[in-house]
């Protein structure tokens, strides 16, 4: 018996692209603002929240036939809570300089939209491991998007990735700043991963036209 | 085995069952992690006492670099020379005074008890430096950090930090371009500790005038600025007696 089934394949695939959490269900856009200013913030909240959702689908599929209808949502924000104190405290203990970065924001995953949202409409109605990939996969598709676009705002804001120049020197004038170019402070503050989010679903809807609704 | 998932009983009993588990497994969690949490926690405080004074390893005009964890208490033990505690009118020497917890302290004053207020003195380049710890309120959350003074009454390094200010904007008062412009300024006042204030519209961008006790504003973080000017104010006149008896001019 083949491990993927082509219906699981689709549970990864399909939050990549044509489901994708952010561009097409467009949530968890708070967090998608406010952590990308670099791209190493943006790849360990991704971690995070895989691992959160993963994990969390599980226990909920687990727990899916036993959860009593009156507290569903509490239990579903207790699952959630608990993991994110997990992993809040594993990163306190082993990755200091980063849970500082993120405190505010792990503490924001509880109300991510996408983990309450999978919760709900998949976990509790679906096997343990279907549950597991369909976690994966819509982490994964939150995690591509938090990465480019994490990418793209250290470059163009900082002319660095994961802190180290790569465009030259801004100060020094060497590199490409001897040209003339200069480091666009916008792209740090948070309006501006609204439109690099923007530029990537208009990008994705012109390219795979099926997605746009009609009016 | 079918559960009747609707009756109160059963959701009862559940949420019961799901608050002792949950429960456990948190506290046998902190229990286990709690020494290494502790540790990077007194790492930081060395860091952050250290960066005041100017032990860090900041390379031209970039980002906050503090000394590493690894060799971070070793110069902690050689550049801090005396950890005193201030409580009233006397003056206790301890090695463990960087890790009181001034926001407890601050709330003694409130209640009218006498506080223990941590001092440090560090010696940098010949120079004895005086770094007092400061804790005070910004926009969302606390905002916290540590000043360093000569026997001028002149700053010599700042370090700030927050909990929970505004992401590119009153998030910024623990970068250096705004750090860095304390340095230089005077707390005094003629003989008044007033402190320094953050001020908008001082026509001072750069910051060269060094005597007027103001730096530059970040813009758009009015609150944020207010708290620091207050914390700094607050905490300079909280060690006023100490620093009488050092001051030299």
């Amino acid at each position: 018996m083949a491990l993927l089934t082509k219906k699981d394949t689709s549970l990864i695939t399909d939050p990549l692209a044509d489901n994708n959490p952010i561009t097409i269900q467009v949530l968890g856009i708070c967090s998608a603002l406010a952590i990308t200013a670099e791209l190493k913030a943006s790849i360990v909240m991704a971690l995070a929240v895989l691992f959160v959702l993963a994990l969390g689908n599980v226990v909920i599929s687990l727990m899916r036939n036993i959860i009593p209808a009156k507290i569903k949502i509490i239990v579903q924000l207790i699952v959630v809570a608990t993991l994110v104190i997990v992993v809040d405290q594993i990163l306190k203990a082993f990755a200091y300089e980063l849970s500082k970065t993120l405190s505010v924001f792990v503490g924001l995953i509880i109300t991510n939209c996408i983990i309450m949202g999978r919760f709900e409409a998949f976990a509790l109605g679906n096997g343990v491991w279907r549950s597991f990939l369909d976690g994966i996969g819509n982490a994964l598709g939150y995690g591509v998007i938090l990465v480019i676009v994490g990418f793209i705002r250290e470059l163009l804001g900082s002319g660095t990735l994961f802190g180290y120049p790569v465009l030259g020197d801004p100060i020094e004038k060497t590199g490409l700043y001897a040209t003339g170019y200069e480091n666009n402070g916008f792209m740090i503050i948070p309006p501006a991963a609204l439109i690099v989010v923007g530029i990537i679903i208009w990008i994705q809807r012109t390219k795979t036209p099926a997605l746009i609704e009609e009016n | 085995m079918a559960f009747n998932t609707d009756k109160n009983i059963y959701t009862v009993v559940f949420a019961g069952v799901m608050v002792v588990v949950v429960g456990s497994l948190l506290a046998f969690m902190a229990t286990g992690l709690e020494s290494r949490i502790d540790e990077n926690e007194r790492f930081e405080k060395q860091q952050n006492i250290l960066y005041a004074m100017g032990v860090h390893q900041n390379e031209g005009e970039g980002s906050v670099n503090f000394v590493g964890t690894d060799v971070v208490e070793e110069k902690f033990s050689k550049y801090i020379k005396k950890q005193l505690v201030i409580k009233g009118d006397s003056l206790i020497e301890d090695n463990e005074a960087y890790l009181i917890d001034m926001k407890k302290q601050l709330a003694l004053i409130n209640k009218g008890e006498t506080p223990e207020l941590p001092l440090f003195i560090g010696e940098k380049d010949g120079k004895e430096l005086y770094i007092i710890p400061m804790y005070g309120k910004g926009l969302w959350d606390a905002i916290w950090g540590y000043i360093a003074l000569d026997r001028n009454m002149v700053v010599q390094g700042v370090f700030f930090d927050h909990k929970g200010e505004t992401p590119g904007l009153g998030a910024n008062i623990n970068q250096r371009f705004f750090m860095d412009d304390f340095t230089g300024e005077s707390i005094m006042q003629d003989t008044r500790y007033a402190g320094i204030s953050v001020a908008k519209g001082n026509n001072d961008p750069v910051n060269q005038r060094k005597d007027d006790n103001k730096v530059d504003a970040i813009a758009g973080s009015t609150i944020t600025g207010n708290g620091v000017s207050a914390m700094i104010s607050q905490s300079v006149n909280l060690y006023k007696e100490y620093l009488k008896t050092i001051r030299s001019n």
